[in-house]
């Protein structure tokens, strides 16, 4: 049950793609009123996504607006849907920066804008139906689907090397994911000859018990369809090629959304399907994710194009929130999902900052800027804060993040946390230095000095990042205390299981840190 | 070895209904076209596509049934209901498709549908026999209207080609089966499927011995060539490249399901004692043959040939299924062949739909800038080029996963993850098709030689399937997990 009584998840999921099929009815020949309805069903998504997070119970655990219906019964496949507290946000941001991307596609899009508009809807649900996949088969069908506008967004609309880029994105993520298809299906046949119930549900198999070496193989399967989503170096290569081709609104919704996707699919259902083994991979996946952090940082350094920094930056920041998910501790995780957040926001905000830009200039490259700060002011103050919040400036979402992702793996590992820390740094290094040499210092080309203010669009476009950078980061716990709990209950359950194979050496922590008595009670109930 | 007495009576000819009226249909059409005028032989197809439809009905009658009839030599069952069903769509699909192409192509004649009705039936012999002979004459029958349908365009050197290699090849691999049977009969001593299986099960010193091995293998051999399995694949290319477009489609429908509804009900239901001898040999077939087949399909440049190594790997995923050989396996197969029938004659009748006459268009860089110019059709090739590449929501998608399933069911990881990074390799070729239609700017104007309304229902048919399997597979699944029942 519900506690609005109406379908919400699955009216939220699919909207979207009703609004596609009307698309198609309207006349190709009419660009404007495309758009306006484009953004029209964009809004009304938005809104009718609002319900989600004001009727969200922050007082349970488990999962809400549960939805269940047999979708193929004789495989055990349903179609059940819910959310916790970390899809809940991941859905808001997803349908938040689907408008600011059509938005921003204004302009930008000027043939086949039908068709763009249509992939980008498309997309929206397969996003939203991957956050909200209960059932693994039900996941992996979204989880492809997202494929397919992504790779004619890129390839149609895309830079001079799209169709590569297109490619490389699509055979990369689909080569990844192939694997996990294979684990999924051992995974339910293992499960059904142990229990005898075949079934896909993902909160049914949570509670399978698989012998470790299989755990091993199968997290593995997991963690590589989801490492080269997030990316994890060494499976970034494809990124930077998709973001520098993509068109504005593709780069934002990539990074903005399609990464979390990898980093959901670890906290969803690599982790909490396989505990023992995720708590073994915790050296890998650190080790991998500061080589994240740090080479992201320093290749973002040296970078002349700005897309490109923006990109390899994405690798970086991506590198930190998979460092604080394996801390396994409230704060480590907790800030790597206000992270994938903060992530979605400010570089979703870079990508439609350097898109602008781009639009009057038709180049990229810091070397062509220069002083733009003086012949556009509004721009420039935009510009300031979002890349303030990127490099986690206090007061912006990106410091609440990153100093909870850096406190609790200091907590875990105090050797990772050194060396995550120095990517702070870094980040501090790259970006103020390519904000320096694209702002600052004297026009330099004078190609430049003709440059158009940002008009009524573009701000308007801009102002709901900014209002959420400063929201995020000064009043988190506004956010904090939804996805609380259930990020508590995703550690104290994986622990849990954790320990009965592993036990904890004795006068260990508790598995949780908790401050009330009655939590454990309140953890192990879900509410449907 | 008891003479035949070939008796039979009104029961037996209600088995093989649909056949007939098949049949009847085909003396029909031959008729008509030796006293039609050459210019009103338009209706001559209409004609076969009454037939087809006509034979689907006259299944009706088999629903539920589980009888044999003329002394045990064919059967209706599940089994062949569905494979009867699904023939007949395949015919119906590519007799829509074909009926402006062969006007354009001046193959209109009579004979071409009197051919494709008599290799439907030869088709549905093969499903419903379960006497080795019965099987044999079936494949023969439709062998042999295969073989002149794809020489049928007289003045293209291509298409006499593909139909003379075709020919030799398919006989000497004939010739392969029908000496299998033999020595399958010799060390058993009867060529009913059932008697084979009882033999088999009771007489466990006959399982090993040479005689009975070197059958089963050369049986391989026989259907292996006629599924187009690596190593016999050879011939598939050119004559998939050769044949009329719509000739191509029904083969690499039509003869593949054909093909393995004879081969799943000879292995599975005679053979099944052997199955630890065959499996291993269909396991390195099944890898040889999805993989060869892939990564040849990646450096073609003609769609039909692409296509034709495509239908080569997917016959390797369908022997995935083979392999695994458990419920879900077997159901799958049938499963799998209802997808691909939709997908791929879907894909092939907008090929079809992009040719004129002189000018096939078969290139995959004739197809740049498609999407500008024909949206609509560039879409139906998109779903179907996803559903080969088993992106999900389409039929190909559901038809991997329940092929893989079973694979994993039954404990053959590697084979299952040999499969599913075969079909990762798949997409990149099936990708380059919707890079020349959406990515790339037309070369030159694509002329189109006429709409055609009937393959562009053909089209939206394939369509539907492809969606419909894809997005709600219930019903078909069920369907085909009951069609195979009884051989469990």
């Amino acid at each position: 049950m519900n506690p609005v009584g109406f379908p919400i998840l699955t009216a939220v999921t699919f909207l979207p793609l009703v609004g596609a099929i009307a698309l198609l009815f309207i006349p190709r020949v009419q660009e404007e009123f495309l758009k306006r309805a484009a953004l029209a069903i964009s809004l009304v998504e938005f809104a009718v996504s609002l319900p989600l997070f004001i009727f969200f119970d922050e007082g349970v655990a488990g999962m809400q607006f549960v939805e269940r219906v047999p979708w193929i019964p004789e495989w055990g496949v349903h179609y059940v849907v819910g959310i916790d507290g970390i899809s809940l946000f991941l859905i808001l941001l997803t349908t938040f920066l689907t408008v600011l991307c059509i938005l921003s596609s204004w302009r930008a899009v000027e043939r086949m804008v039908k068709e763009y508009m249509i992939a980008f809807l498309i997309l929206e649900t397969g996003m939203i139906g991957v956050l909200g996949a209960l059932d693994l088969v039900l996941f992996y069908v979204f989880w492809e689907i997202t494929l397919i506008p992504m790779y004619l967004i890129i390839g149609i609309w895309g830079g001079p090397r799209r169709i590569y880029a297109a490619v490389k994105f699509f055979l990369y993520t689909m080569a990844g994911s192939v694997l996990m298809l294979v684990a999924i299906l051992a995974l339910y046949f293992l499960n059904g000859k142990a229990t005898g119930e075949y079934t896909f549900d993902l909160l049914k198999l949570y509670q399978a018990s698989l012998p470790i070496k299989t755990q091993y193989l199968m997290f593995a399967a997991f963690a590589v369809a989801f490492a080269i989503k997030v990316p994890m170096f060494p499976f970034h290569t494809w990124l930077p090629d998709a973001h520098v081709e993509a068109p504005t609104a593709g780069s934002v919704i990539l990074a903005g959304i399609l990464l979390k996707l990898g980093t959901y699919g670890f906290i969803r259902f690599a982790v909490p399907l396989f505990p023992v083994a995720a708590f073994k991979a915790i050296p890998i996946i650190s080790v991998l994710a500061l080589i994240g952090i740090i080479y992201g940082a320093l290749v973002s350094m040296m970078q002349a194009d700005l897309k490109k920094l923006v990109a390899f930056s994405s690798v970086s920041h991506l590198g930190f929130v998979m460092l604080g998910m394996f801390a396994f501790n409230a704060q480590g995780v907790q800030g790597s999902v206000y992270q994938m957040l903060n992530h979605g926001v400010s570089t979703g905000a870079l990508f439609l900052i350097v898109g602008m830009i781009y639009e009057r200039r038709h180049t990229r490259m810091i070397a062509d800027f220069g002083g733009l700060a003086k012949v556009m002011p509004v721009f420039a103050t935009f510009f300031m804060v979002v890349t303030l919040s990127s490099i986690a400036l206090p007061g912006t979402n990106g410091f609440v993040g990153e100093f909870l992702i850096l406190l609790g793996t200091f907590k875990a590992n105090p050797v990772y946390g050194v060396f995550g820390a120095t990517g702070v740094i870094l980040a501090a290094v790259y970006m103020l230095w390519m904000f320096q040499r694209v702002m600052f210092g004297a026009v330099t080309h004078k190609e430049n000095r003709q440059l158009k203010d940002l008009n009524l669009r573009e701000i308007v476009t801009l102002i709901p990042i900014v209002v959420m950078i400063v929201w995020m980061g000064v009043y988190p716990k506004f956010f904090f205390k939804k996805m609380e709990l259930s990020v508590q209950h995703f550690l104290y359950d994986i622990k849990a299981r954790y320990e009965v194979v592993v036990p904890p050496p004795p006068g260990a922590e508790p598995p949780l840190d908790r401050k009330d008595e009655g939590a454990d009670q309140k953890l192990v109930n879900t509410k449907e | 070895m008891e003479i035949f007495q070939i008796q039979f009576s009104t029961a037996d000819l209600l088995v093989i209904a649909p056949e007939l009226v098949l049949s009847g249909f085909a003396l029909v059409i031959l008729l008509m076209s030796v006293f039609a005028r050459s210019e009103r032989r338009g209706f001559l197809g209409y004609t076969a596509l009454v037939g087809v439809v006509a034979a689907f009905i006259s299944l009706y009658w088999g629903i539920g049934q589980e009888t044999s009839a003329f002394s045990g030599m064919v059967r209706i069952d599940p089994f062949s209901l569905f494979f009867k069903a699904l023939m007949t769509v395949i015919a119906f699909l590519t007799i829509l498709a074909s009926l402006d192409y062969a006007k354009r192509e001046g193959i209109g004649f009579g004979e071409y549908y009197v051919l494709i009705l008599f290799a439907t039936v030869g088709m549905m012999v093969m499903a419903s026999g379960v006497n080795l002979l019965i099987i044999f004459l079936g494949l023969e029958v439709m062998s042999i209207s295969i073989y002149v349908l794809a020489g049928i365009m007289r003045d293209d050197t291509r298409s006499v080609e593909a139909a003379f290699k075709y020919f030799l090849l398919g006989a000497f691999a004939s010739a392969f089966l029908l000496y299998g049977i033999a020595l399958t009969y010799a060390s058993t001593g009867t060529l009913d499927l059932g008697g084979i299986g009882t033999v088999l099960a009771e007489q466990a010193w006959i399982r090993g011995l040479p005689i009975l091995i070197t059958g089963l293998a050369l049986l391989m051999v026989g259907f292996g060539f006629k599924i187009a399995l690596v190593p016999f694949h050879m011939w598939t290319p050119d004559v998939y490249e050769g044949a009329p477009t719509s000739i191509t489609a029904f083969m690499a429908t039509g003869v593949k399901a054909a093909g393995f509804a004879a081969f799943v009900r000879v292995f599975f239901y005679a053979l099944p004692a052997l199955q630890p001898y065959w499996t291993e040999i269909m396991w390195i077939l099944a890898v040889a043959t999805m993989t060869v087949g892939n990564i040849i399909a990646l450096s073609q440049t003609n769609i039909k040939r692409m296509l034709a190594y495509s239908s080569i790997a997917h016959a390797g995923y369908i022997l995935v299924a083979f392999v695994a050989g458990n419920d879900l396996g077997r159901s799958s197969i049938l499963f799998y062949l209802l997808a691909y029938c939709f997908m791929n004659i879907g894909a092939f009748t907008v090929v079809i739909l992009l040719g004129k006459k002189g000018e096939e268009h078969t290139l995959i860089s004739d197809y740049a800038g498609l999407g500008f110019h024909h949206p609509l059709l560039a879409v139906a090739m998109a779903i179907f080029m996803f559903s080969l590449a088993g992106v999900p929501p389409t039929a190909g998608f559901m038809a991997k996963f329940y092929v893989f399933s079973a694979a994993v069911k039954a404990n053959y990881y590697w084979l299952a993850v040999i499969g599913v990074l075969n079909s990762a390799v798949a997409a990149y070729y099936y990708l380059r098709v919707l890079i020349y239609m959406y990515f790339r700017e037309p070369e030159k104007e694509l002329a189109i030689g006429g709409f055609s309304p009937a393959a562009v229902l053909a089209v939206i048919i394939s369509v539907w399937g492809v969606l419909h399997i894809g997005i709600l597979p219930s019903t078909f699944l069920a369907l085909a997990q009951r069609s195979i029942r009884f051989l469990l």
